[in-house]
């Protein structure tokens, strides 16, 4: 997983005077005035290489094959958009965006709720290097794992979680079988994975708010609950973007616990985007129709991004 | 997932003592204890289930399903950790619920150690040098090609690894240690911006001290600048190494042989092999903490500055 989109600049950082970042093109007493060229150059070489081999060359080749009809043998054979005629007519392909999609939301409302609250009762209560590790472990932990350790808690038969279950007299629940509840069940493991990780970077966002600022709200008789509405939570309007951009970027990209755990199924409930994707690419050979998927995705989450930083102007602060 | 947050800048920390209802000095506090039950189950919930990874390692498959909800482990026995490193027989391990396929953790965490080691290796020693033109030197073109480094975030990276993965295969490095790293091994997106802001934020005093000396810049590099930078360099690499530990969609494409396997291909493989009936849980759970070891150590070790790093200096 990837992602984001931040130049140094605000966001996070509050008032620390004029930034650095306005200094780096001022040439500087000992440095030459025709600059670096041929040093930088040397410089960069390696970083180049791997960016032109592995990043902006495949980026080409993705989408030229996207107009491509490419089995792995033979040379792909320009085929005009047939592969994008081909997906807005395919019900795998709108079925894997809609449980995707499904997956994105769950994640959004639930991930971003637990870790604000999360956030401020640290912020409040708890500063502990100790408690945040906690919260942080099982960001830690590959995906992979994050999955096997829910698949077993969360087994029909004999999953501890199903055990509680019972206990309190509900019926068990087949987290993994069945089709309404396979999505909001990997929602949740990736909440779980995530929600220390994001409760801690809006956490670091609540650091940044100067006391002054809630000092003037007490004095003028603001009460905690409208101190929270009117004054935490706009400031921290930058850091809830970003969380927000990372959360649906990542979400949108779900394939790791998919594929240890569900595979797709049951039926085509879990067949999201990606693992789609990856099944028509590398399981059934077609490149072509891959790439075009995965050009789809790009831009899905390209419009994302742009909305978030746009209507959100997640990219100012309030606090300047 | 690599995420970006502008580095330490401002925000400084101070107790948050007056105006908060929280910390009212009162005889009972009942916000207070609410809050704090509030935290011990988040905790319970990020933690626990670690001890119940553990408590099924050392279970007995056959033990499990009668005493699903005992907090010991049922039937004390290592005979899941045999499995996972192939030290049972095929017969043992199907007597104990195994599956008997062959499986060798000690293959799969020797590849994931290579694979994670020499990518962060490459990558931030390559990635610093790159930051440090795009820091510290003067040279036409360089905002533009930084922007271009940094455009390659937003590209997901299911989008590059089809043709990467074509490229891998036309070179004939499929199942290869070396057609594993070559993506990762020269830079990455991240690794560059980290590095950035932090020589951007670096005095020049040192350097400049030197270039008057006559030092020349890649002397100044790997003499005064990279040992000043010991510090960003440590936490990129922790960073680096765990992100890598924990890569599955990259290695699952390209190391699919037993020879190239990593471990978290090697689990998916491991829980697709469960037996007719009941899965290898025991196994299964045995085989996920062995590959969670590596990072629980670094954690351990090195806890404090992983924490610290998020959404202060740059995230990971």
């Amino acid at each position: 997983m990837t992602t984001l989109t931040k130049q140094p600049g605000p966001g996070l950082s509050a008032s620390s005077g004029p930034r650095k970042s306005r200094k780096r093109g001022k040439p500087s007493a000992g440095f030459r005035g025709i600059g670096d060229l041929k040093i930088a150059l040397l410089f960069i070489a390696p970083a180049m290489l791997g960016f032109l081999l592995f990043y902006l060359v495949p980026t080409v080749r993705g989408i030229y094959l996207s107009f491509t009809e490419y089995s792995i043998l033979g040379d792909p054979e320009w085929i005009g958009t047939r592969n994008y005629e081909r997906i807005a007519k395919d019900p795998l392909f709108w079925n894997a965006l809609g449980v995707t999609s499904e997956y994105v939301v769950i994640n959004i409302v639930l991930q971003t709720a637990l870790a604000l609250g999360l956030a401020i009762l640290m912020h409040r209560v708890a500063k502990s290097t100790l408690i945040r590790g906690a919260l942080l472990l099982p960001y830690l932990m590959a995906n992979v794992i994050a999955a096997l350790l829910w698949f077993w808690m969360l087994d029909y038969q004999i999953g501890i979680i199903n055990q509680l279950i019972e206990w309190t007299g509900l019926p068990r629940v087949a987290f993994f079988g069945s089709e309404q509840w396979a999505i909001p069940t990997q929602a949740l493991i990736n909440t779980w994975r995530h929600m220390g990780y994001t409760a801690l970077l809006i956490f670091a966002g609540l650091q940044a708010i100067p006391n002054s600022v809630y000092e003037a709200a007490s004095i003028d008789g603001s009460k905690a609950v409208s101190t929270f509405w009117r004054i935490t939570l706009p400031l921290l309007r930058p850091v809830l973007v970003l969380v927000l951009v990372v959360t649906v970027i990542g979400s949108f990209q779900v394939f790791d616990t998919v594929a240890v755990t569900t595979a797709g199924g049951p039926v085509n409930a879990t067949r999201v985007l990606q693992y789609y994707i990856y099944q028509r690419a590398f399981n059934e050979q077609d490149f072509g129709y891959g790439s075009a998927l995965a050009v789809i995705l790009f831009l899905i989450l390209a419009l994302v991004a742009f909305i978030q930083m746009k209507f959100l102007r997640g990219n100012q602060s309030d606090l300047d | 997932m690599t995420t970006l947050t502008s580095p330490k800048t401002g925000g400084r920390r101070r107790p948050f003592t007056r105006n908060s209802p929280f910390t009212r000095n009162r005889p009972f506090n009942w916000r207070r204890t609410i809050a704090w039950t509030l935290l011990a189950i988040a905790i319970a919930v990020s933690v626990l289930p670690f001890f119940w990874v553990l408590r099924t390692a050392l279970s007995t498959n056959g033990s499990l399903a009668a005493n699903s909800a005992s907090l010991l482990p049922a039937d004390f026995n290592l005979g899941a950790f045999k499995r996972v490193f192939g030290l049972q027989t095929a017969a043992e391990a199907i007597a104990e619920g195994g599956s008997g396929a062959s499986i060798n953790f000690w293959q799969y965490l020797w590849n994931s150690l290579l694979f994670s080691s020499i990518t962060t290796a490459g990558a931030v020693f390559f990635s610093s040098m790159a930051a440090y033109a795009f820091a510290r030197l003067r040279w036409k073109g360089r905002d533009g090609v930084f922007s271009l480094f940094l455009g390659t975030m937003l590209v997901p990276p299911i989008f590059t690894a089809l043709p990467n993965f074509l490229l891998i295969k036309n070179l004939g490095l499929l199942n290869s240690m070396l057609g594993l790293v070559l993506p990762y091994l020269f830079m990455t997106p991240f690794a560059i911006f980290f590095m950035r802001q932090f020589f951007l934020n670096m005095s020049r005093e040192v350097e400049e001290a030197a270039m008057l000396d006559g030092a020349k810049h890649f002397r100044i590099f790997f003499q005064v600048v990279m040992p000043n930078a010991a510090a960003p360099i440590a936490t990129l690499a922790l960073l680096t190494f765990m992100g890598q530990w924990n890569e599955y969609f990259w290695p699952l494409l390209v190391g699919t042989t037993e020879e190239a396997r990593v471990l978290t291909v090697g689990l998916g493989v491991f829980k697709s092999q469960s037996p007719q009936g009941a899965p290898d849980w025991s196994g299964l759970m045995a085989a996920t903490l062995v590959s969670a070891t590596p990072v629980l150590i670094l954690f351990a070790i090195f806890g404090k500055k992983i924490v610290n790093s998020i959404g202060f200096n740059g995230t990971k």
